[in-house]
């Protein structure tokens, strides 16, 4: 194991630092760096989505991302979105849409309809369930949270 | 949606309390608390399904960077732990039993130290013969797998011998006599498969020593107290000695029921004396775990001409894998449902459960009743098929009612099944014709399930302002419990949702509650907080009538946290009751109420039984669950279009809460029935990974997937509430192979219904 380095991020628009050894995964930056858990570690094989988070714009695996290769670039997570008012209709339908039940997979999640929604801003249940496959959830059969992504998709339409 | 302001919340589909952590990311899970001075753990497992430990070296180890301390076999004592039979201790000691078995734990500075650690530690082992099958487990020769199972302490008749870790028997009426008045009588073996839990979030635990020798332990759990009861035996701590807590649980199906990395935990911390963490990685939680047992069942059922079910006959064999666990009540709980919801005069069901060298199976959503439903409700279609009775004739012609006898035992009290039926078949429109290159099925399977079992207890107080806290020592996995049990206490005492908060499980501070399984929170625990807040509520009525001068029998509570003379205005805030409660007369409000399901769920004079490993089970809740698949004719793919879920919840407390469960446990059945697998390469599971063991996705699933909640009150229910966190799994393979059957005319014994399988029936059928 080589010596930990100084990491600093530009992560949810404030540029923070944290000790990472070279080969520490974007995730375990966030959760043990930087004390941000709200990316889960499901796997930590890239397969079930619970730390999704926004990289450059785009939805990625934490777990399977290096955090030294993030440095350069604007990383998001639910912490920094907590004002964005795509998110904040998306966690609202989440939340009373019967969407969230264990709440493991709920960030993951989010972040994947999120960038959606940037997309799409009307999807089909179709194209949600298609945006969203890349994350397990075991607990709901998933029609709900396509409906609540959905129901934000309205809301914010209208 | 907000929550009414004047009480009247039972039946609301409120959002669940705890939503709104959960959707910002802020919502605490194992992994993500930590303590000061903490450690980690990592585990090293066994490379030997069965081999006895001769000697471990843990020098090197011990020197290597970060460590602070090692546990072996040597350090755990004698203890054994097991919610049936007491045979498993906290880690291996003298023999492993399946491979990956934890047989040393590291405790470092860091993970990555604690896991490098592990590889430096020598274990010098003499192999013995793997036994992977039961059969190859019940043949003559075959080594014991617990040399001294006859010494275990047992809590049921087991009927423990060699490797037969358990048997039962159950029997009423005269089976081998009825098969003489059959008409058609059709035998069949059925087999079906091991399932990985897969809850997203991996098992793991904290464990806390203090100077005086009292543990905290953390951990994510479906019972703070099966993890207090679990490690106090196998580490022969008194119960007082350990605190068990709980932060959220990212979600359980069985998996966290009983001890997991609990009692490794509790030794690590308490020999290196700081916490301990150990979060599972994803492969430990398929390798070192639990899962779905695999079933073998010979089923054989016969029936009159006029499509009249006469006899049944089930016999189990279940694969225990190494440890008993939930086990014994797994397989006694699937016989006990074997029958089925039908009137049928003659039923025997039989089974045995049998130690291989495999990782330990156990509860899993369902318990036993996905299996046995998927062998009987394939041969009550077939009955029909042969008969020329549709479907729902074939099960309406039999299926039971209320005022009816369950197998074996006392009247059903509340039996919306018929209802459940009549919905499915007017809700679903004719199937549409299959498109070129693809068939089309529809199938029907019915199934009931208890809610029950064993002790539980609520404690509501009045705090000084009037607001009350809600404590049932129920661990909420995610399904919303909490919720729903603060919905119930809610509506008892008339308030807003928002003036009850609940308590977290804590053993020091909750009422015993034997856990979050068996659908059983809401129906027994609600019952006790019902109790508890109408304790509270005579205490209120007698602080209020010192008051307002007159007989509490002449008070009642008005909504939003008031109570007033009948026929007046005269009345009061809570917080003026409670006010003169904690400073002035009488003591602080506080409500409690225990209860231990006691329902006559048996009646020894129907029939005979053998090896009974729980006394009284619980009420029945009922489903009926049709679904349309299409079968690509090229690959055998299986894909489900549409599906109809009717459930007898007795009363919905909180609708939108209840249809996710149904529709959770439709798609873990989906999986189930059509693509998960474990699978084993002889000793090793050669899936233990999320890319090698699938789990339905969103685009595995039916988004048009409709839920009826059927409401046909249960007598004794929380305001007629049913359990129905597992019944939403139970019919789910059945209806789906018969649906496939359908279909393609081929009667599919075996799960899971792989694109494989089914293309081979295809091209059978075709030659």
């Amino acid at each position: 194991m080589s010596d930990p380095t100084a990491i600093t991020l530009d992560l949810d628009g404030r540029q923070q630092t944290a000790l990472a050894a070279p080969d520490a995964t974007l995730l375990t930056l966030l959760r043990e760096g930087l004390g941000n858990t709200g990316p889960k570690r499901g796997c930590n094989q890239g397969v079930c989505g619970a730390c999704t988070v926004m990289i450059d714009g785009w939805p990625q695996r934490a777990c399977l991302t290096l955090a030294a290769a993030c440095a350069d670039k604007p990383v998001q997570t639910l912490e920094g979105l907590s004002s964005d008012p795509v998110m904040v209709s998306l966690s609202k339908h989440f939340a009373e849409g019967g969407a969230v039940q264990c709440g493991f997979c709920s960030t993951g999640m989010l972040i994947s309809a999120r960038k959606l929604l940037d997309d799409e801003p009307n999807p089909s249940s179709d194209q949600v369930s298609a945006a969203l496959s890349g994350n397990l959830c075991r607990c709901i059969g998933y029609r709900k949270i396509v409906e609540a992504v959905q129901a934000a998709a309205q809301e914010l339409a209208s | 949606m907000t929550a009414p302001e004047d009480g009247g919340v039972v039946g609301q589909s409120l959002p669940k309390i705890e939503n709104l952590e959960k959707v910002s990311g802020r919502a605490v899970y194992i992994a993500d608390l930590t303590r000061p001075r903490m450690l980690h753990g990592a585990l090293l497992g066994s490379p030997f399904a069965h081999a006895r430990i001769k000697s471990i070296f843990v020098e090197a180890a011990l020197a290597a960077p970060g460590v602070v301390a090692i546990i072996t076999g040597e350090d755990v004592g004698p203890g054994r732990m097991g919610p049936f039979i007491k045979d498993e201790g906290a880690i291996a000691q003298g023999k492993v039993r399946y491979l990956g078995e934890p047989v040393a734990a590291v405790a470092a500075e860091s993970e990555a130290e604690a896991r490098a650690a592990c590889s430096l530690i020598e274990v010098d082992y003499e192999e013995l013969p793997e036994l992977l099958s039961p059969d190859a487990a019940l043949a003559e020769d075959a080594p014991a797998i617990h040399e001294d199972l006859q010494d275990y302490v047992k809590i049921f008749d087991s009927g423990s011998k060699g490797n037969l870790c358990s048997r039962s028997c159950f029997e009423e009426g005269d089976v081998e006599a009825a098969w003489a008045d059959c008409d058609l009588i059709l035998e069949d073996e059925f087999t079906t498969q091991a399932q990985a839990h897969v809850a997203i979030e991996p098992c793991g635990a904290i464990a806390e020593v203090d100077r005086s020798g009292r543990v905290t332990l953390w951990s994510a759990n479906q019972s703070v107290f099966r993890v207090q009861a679990n490690v106090s035996e196998c580490l022969s701590l008194p119960m007082s000695r350990l605190r068990c807590l709980t932060p959220q649980v990212g979600g359980g199906f069985g998996i966290k029921m009983e001890a997991h990395v609990q009692p490794i935990a509790v030794a690590l911390a308490m020999k290196a004396g700081r916490p301990v963490k150990i979060v599972l990685t994803r492969e430990e939680d398929f390798e070192i775990t639990r899962a779905r047992h695999p079933f073998r069942i010979r089923m054989k059922t016969g029936a009159k001409r006029d499509g009249t079910l006469v006899a049944r006959e089930c016999e189990v064999v279940a694969d225990c894998g190494a440890y008993a666990d939930d086990s014994p009540g797994v397989l006694g709980y699937s016989l006990l449902m074997a029958r089925g919801p039908y009137r049928i005069a003659n039923v025997k069901c039989l089974g045995q459960l049998v130690y291989t060298n495999k990782l330990r199976f156990g509860a899993y959503r369902g318990f036993g009743n996905p299996q046995v439903t998927f062998a009987g409700e394939q041969h009550i279609d077939e009955i029909g098929r042969r008969l020329g009775l549709d479907p729902f004739e074939i099960r309406r012609r039999n299926m039971v009612a209320a005022g009816e006898p369950w197998f074996l035992g006392g009247a059903i009290a509340s039996c919306g099944l018929a209802e459940c039926l009549d919905t499915v078949e007017r809700e679903a429109p004719a199937l549409a014709p299959a498109p070129k290159g693809k068939r089309r099925g529809r199938g029907l399977a019915i199934n009931a399930h208890i809610s029950g079992l064993l002790g539980t207890g609520a404690i509501v107080r009045m705090l000084e302002d009037g607001s009350i806290v809600l404590n049932t020592g129920a661990t909420d996995i995610g399904q919303g419990s909490d919720t729903v049990l603060a919905q119930i206490c809610a509506e008892t005492l008339k308030v807003p949702l928002s003036m009850v908060k609940v308590a977290s499980p804590d053993t020091d501070g909750s009422p015993f509650n034997w856990g979050t399984t068996a659908s059983r929170v809401t129906y027994t625990t609600g019952r006790a907080v019902i109790g508890a807040a109408k304790e509270v509520e005579r205490q209120i009525k007698e602080q209020a009538g010192a008051i307002l001068e007159c007989e509490p029998a002449d008070l009642d509570l008005r909504p939003g946290g008031r109570v007033g003379v009948v026929g007046s205005d005269r009345e009061l805030p809570f917080a003026a009751v409670s006010g003169r409660a904690h400073w002035a007369a009488g003591g602080p409000i506080i409500g409690s109420h225990s209860l231990v399901f006691d329902g006559k769920t048996f009646d020894p004079k129907r029939g005979s039984v053998l090896g009974l490993p729980f006394p009284q089970i619980g009420v029945f809740s009922f489903i009926a669950c049709l679904v349309d698949v299409e079968v690509d004719e090229a690959s055998g793919q299986v894909t489900v279009l549409e599906a109809w879920n009717a459930c007898d919840v007795g009363r919905a407390i909180n609708p939108k809460l209840v249809e996710v469960q149904l529709d959770g446990g439709f798609v873990q059945g989906l999986g189930f029935a059509l693509f998960e697998e474990m699978v084993w390469d002889g000793p090793r599971l050669a899936n233990p990974s999320l890319m090698d063991y699938k789990i339905p996705t969103s685009r595995d699933v039916p988004l048009r997937l409709h839920s009826f909640l059927i409401e046909e009150p249960e007598p004794d229910g929380p305001y007629g509430a049913k359990g129905v966190g597992e019944i939403g799994i139970n019919a789910v393979p059945a209806a789906i192979a018969n649906a496939a059957t359908a279909a393609l005319g081929h009667r599919f014994r075996d799960l899971p219904l792989t694109g494989e399988r089914v293309l081979d029936a295809l091209l059978e059928s075709e030659t």
